[in-house]
């Protein structure tokens, strides 16, 4: 192989109690797709951070251009030719797409000096560099107009514009709908005939499978394995990636389901839902499956009040319900753990203590004043059966690991006593250990006769821990799955409306 | 303890400070007279100040009260010439104050139009009314039980510091011991998890302002009963001290962070370094430059006692 492009060496990263990397090597060689995999919390973004000067190391060497480098601030990285394109697109909305791809890095005019930026000739190279792609682009519209693709393509076209060596892309295909991450993977195979090294880190393997050249696994910080993808496979991926087998992963303990819990019938909303019906019995935990945009979540929102249905009947315990309100849906004993924990799940000042009465104030009160000993006594006995690891109930939710915040989401509802349990990606980004704790408090609770409705986008996880998978597709459900029928073969068919 | 009662003790010592030295250089300073028209002057400002800590704790802003409180003079002044009773003067105070407040709720929490927008409006538009209704004229004569309230003593107090005082009390313990307290915390602090947690953030943002409102209707009355007749431009610019005394008193301007007796004794250190400067003998044109640098002051320490200046700006991921 040529001489590498960019090289990592030895590369360490200590942040206070957590060794993010440990000796990790990298190595992108130019016209290269390099996939870099792992579990969350594997070192990922870690590594990409320290690559484009976000954080430096601690230890190791980075070679760049075949010679030493540092990289101290992210503008130091992108002025030598290094550009990242994160999941979430950072353009500014109300900005066109020109002066989105120049932001930062205006052309001045040929000629005269002074600080007049030159639009003329900022604008000829742009139409240069789209059309190089192959692609069409209003350079005049407001970004907010765009589609993900297009906003994607002008973050490409920026990295371009800036004469970019190395494109990391972090989970692209993310945002984008299905005949887009087609073109994506066209786009890509173009930057790389120019000779530009690319780092590809997706969580969906199958992906690699098809755009990558190499891949290299990390694990809990470590390198564990790079490879050219001819020689490796998906269940090696997942092997290395894990490092368990997945049974450990996934304790779902098999549980006789009772009697109807929850019937959503004929649910519409715009055209985000359409026609959404299904039954979730006492003790099943029923996963949910979809692309993202799929409608899990707009049904997880209508269900709890937080965007009501326009159309269509929710029965609970048999007795038509309206919810239109969170307030209301806790009250009908439906609890929603929601998709973004720090942003949604938790008031992070407060103490984990108060973070677990938060919704249950009222029935620890008197005339309005909170019973602060009967709250404390709820709050310690949460911190007990969920084995929260937190110095104390009045230390700030903040202070908490990923996990153990997850577990405070989780108490603050199981507080509430509810009959329906609904939890949007509950483990996402949180480390395998208290991923099986939560997994394993999930059979548990299904077991004393909680219906759960389970949204993943982690096949695995779905797979793992329901007896039942429905999927979504543009806001219908278009199939469901027994738990000993199920692969994830028929859920991206069905996910992706193929069949 | 130290940590979390910081900015209340720091606060007492600049107070204590102060105090100590205008009394050994300035016996005047001293003396009863002083004493109570500092305490009576914070007590007004201070009720205030516990309804817009409430707001800024809850992540809004209200810039009316000034002109708020000037309404609910001149009516009350009005009502009284025409021979109304003072309990019923007091009480219409109250109503009036609570209704405007209600209103900028409602405007702010079920119209969801931006607080700062909606109290700019109320602040603008009552403040014109009352320049097109009074014409500029003064309320006065008053009748003679017009200064009672502000005028009678407790324990050689006037009476509308022992209120103030109990409103500030009042206030705190409602804002650490009940459900709404701790729904105006959550909601400064993360309004999406507040209302993903069932609590009705539209209803606690309208409750912040009606009770603001309410407690300027208080504070009018606190304030105006001290003398002889009404002024139109009563309570110009009371939103600007106010807001600097929260801030002082280490309210996070930002939502989810204060406690009401800092911004008392923030109202406090501003009033005693007002009648400083008269004292001392310098230009009240002082007293804003000294205002601005209290906000510095309390906004720096708060970010170095943090460390927050050299942590790294926050990326997005």
């Amino acid at each position: 192989m040529a001489e590498p492009l960019l090289q990592l060496r030895g590369i360490t990263k200590q942040f206070p109690g957590v060794l993010a990397l440990d000796g990790v090597d990298f190595a992108l060689t130019a016209g290269e797709v390099h996939a870099l995999v792992g579990e969350n919390g594997a070192g990922k973004s870690t590594l990409i951070k320290i690559i484009s000067g976000v954080h430096q190391p601690d230890a190791g060497r980075i070679d760049y251009l075949g010679a030493p480098a540092t990289f101290p601030t992210p503008r130091a990285a992108a002025d030598r030719g290094i550009a990242v394109i994160y999941q979430e697109i950072a353009l500014f909305g109300d900005l066109s797409v020109l002066e989105n791809l120049y932001v930062g890095a205006y052309l001045r005019p040929l000629r005269t000096t002074g600080r007049r930026v030159d639009w003329a000739r900022m604008r000829a190279r742009a139409q240069e560099v789209v059309a190089s792609l192959g692609v069409e682009l209003d350079l005049g519209a407001p970004v907010h107009r765009l589609s993900a693709a297009q906003q994607q393509l002008v973050e490409i076209a920026r990295a371009l514009l800036r004469d970019a060596r190395v494109i990391i892309m972090d989970e692209p295909t993310g945002p984008l709908a299905q005949p887009d991450v087609g073109r994506l993977f066209s786009l890509i195979r173009q930057l790389r005939s120019r000779g530009v090294g690319i780092v590809y880190i997706s969580h969906r393997l199958e992906e690699i499978f098809v755009v990558a050249d190499r891949v290299t696994v990390l694990r809990d910080g470590r390198r564990i394995i790079t490879a050219p993808v001819a020689h490796t496979s998906r269940d090696a991926l997942i092997h290395d990636m894990v490092g368990r087998t997945l049974d450990a992963l996934y304790p779902k303990s098999a549980v006789k389901a009772g009697a109807p819990v929850l019937e959503v019938d004929a649910l519409s909303k715009d055209a985000a839902l359409a026609d959404v019906s299904f039954v979730l019995h006492r003790g099943e935990i029923v996963g949910l499956a979809g692309l993202v945009g799929s409608g899990r979540t707009t049904l997880a929102h209508a269900l709890f009040g937080i965007d009501p249905p326009q159309r269509g009947r929710v029965r609970l315990d048999g007795v038509d319900a309206r919810v239109s309100h969170p307030g209301q849906a806790r009250e009908l004993g439906i609890a929603y753990i929601p998709e973004e924990r720090q942003r949604q799940g938790l008031v992070l000042p407060f103490p984990v203590g108060e973070n677990l009465s938060l919704a249950i104030l009222r029935r620890l009160s008197r005339l309005g004043f909170v019973d602060h000993a009967r709250e404390a006594a709820v709050a310690r006995d949460f911190v007990r059966r969920l084995d929260i690891r937190t110095p104390g109930i009045n230390v700030p939710a903040a202070a908490l690991s990923g996990g153990n915040q997850q577990k405070v989401v989780v108490g603050k509802w199981l507080a509430a006593q509810p009959r329906v349990l609904i939890m949007d990606e509950p483990t996402r980004g949180v480390d395998v250990g208290a991923k099986a704790e939560i997994h394993r408090l999930m059979s548990e609770l299904a077991g004393r006769g909680l219906g759960i409705l389970l949204i993943s986008s982690e096949l695995p996880e779905l797979l793992g821990m329901s007896d039942r998978i429905l999927v979504m597709h543009r806001g219908r459900i278009t199939g469901e799955l027994r738990r000993d029928e199920a692969t994830q073969e028929k859920i991206m068919t069905l996910a992706t409306g193929v069949a | 303890m130290m940590m979390r009662w910081g900015r209340e003790l720091t606060i007492l010592a600049a107070l204590a400070l102060l105090s100590g030295y205008l009394s050994l250089t300035q016996p005047n300073f001293r003396d009863a007279f002083t004493l109570s028209t500092i305490l009576t002057n914070a007590a007004y400002v201070g009720v205030v100040g516990i309804g817009m800590t409430m707001v800024i704790v809850a992540g809004q802003i209200d810039i009316s009260v000034g002109s708020m409180l000037a309404v609910c003079a001149l009516i009350a002044g009005t009502l009284a010439r025409a021979g109304a009773p003072m309990f019923l003067v007091v009480l219409t105070s109250l109503a009036l104050g609570l209704g405007m407040g209600a209103l900028n709720g409602a405007l702010i929490a079920y119209l969801r139009i931006p607080s700062i927008i909606v109290t700019l409006a109320t602040l603008t538009a009552l403040r014109g009314a009352i320049v097109w209704w009074t014409k500029g004229y003064w309320v006065m004569p008053l009748p003679p039980g017009w200064k009672f309230l502000g005028t009678t003593h407790i324990l050689g107090l006037p009476l509308p510091v022992w209120i103030g005082w109990a409103a500030v009390l009042a206030a705190a313990y409602v804002l650490a011991h009940t459900i709404i307290g701790r729904e105006v915390y959550a909601l400064g602090s993360n309004p999406q998890a507040a209302r993903l947690a069932g609590i009705d953030t539209a209803r606690v943002t309208f409750w912040v302002f009606a009770v603001s409102g309410l407690l300027v209707g208080l504070a009018t009355m606190l304030h105006v009963t001290r003398f002889s007749m009404v002024q139109t431009q009563e309570g110009l610019g009371l939103e600007f001290l106010v807001i600097t005394a929260v801030v002082v008193g280490g309210t996070n301007i930002f939502g989810g962070s204060g406690t009401v007796v800092g911004t008392y004794l923030g109202v406090l250190l501003l009033t005693v370094t007002s009648s400083a400067l008269t004292f001392l003998g310098i230009s009240a044109t002082w007293d804003q430059a000294i205002r601005g640098a209290f906000i510095l002051v309390a906004v720096t320490a708060d970010i170095v006692r943090t460390g927050r200046w050299r942590q790294p700006v926050r990326w997005a991921r």
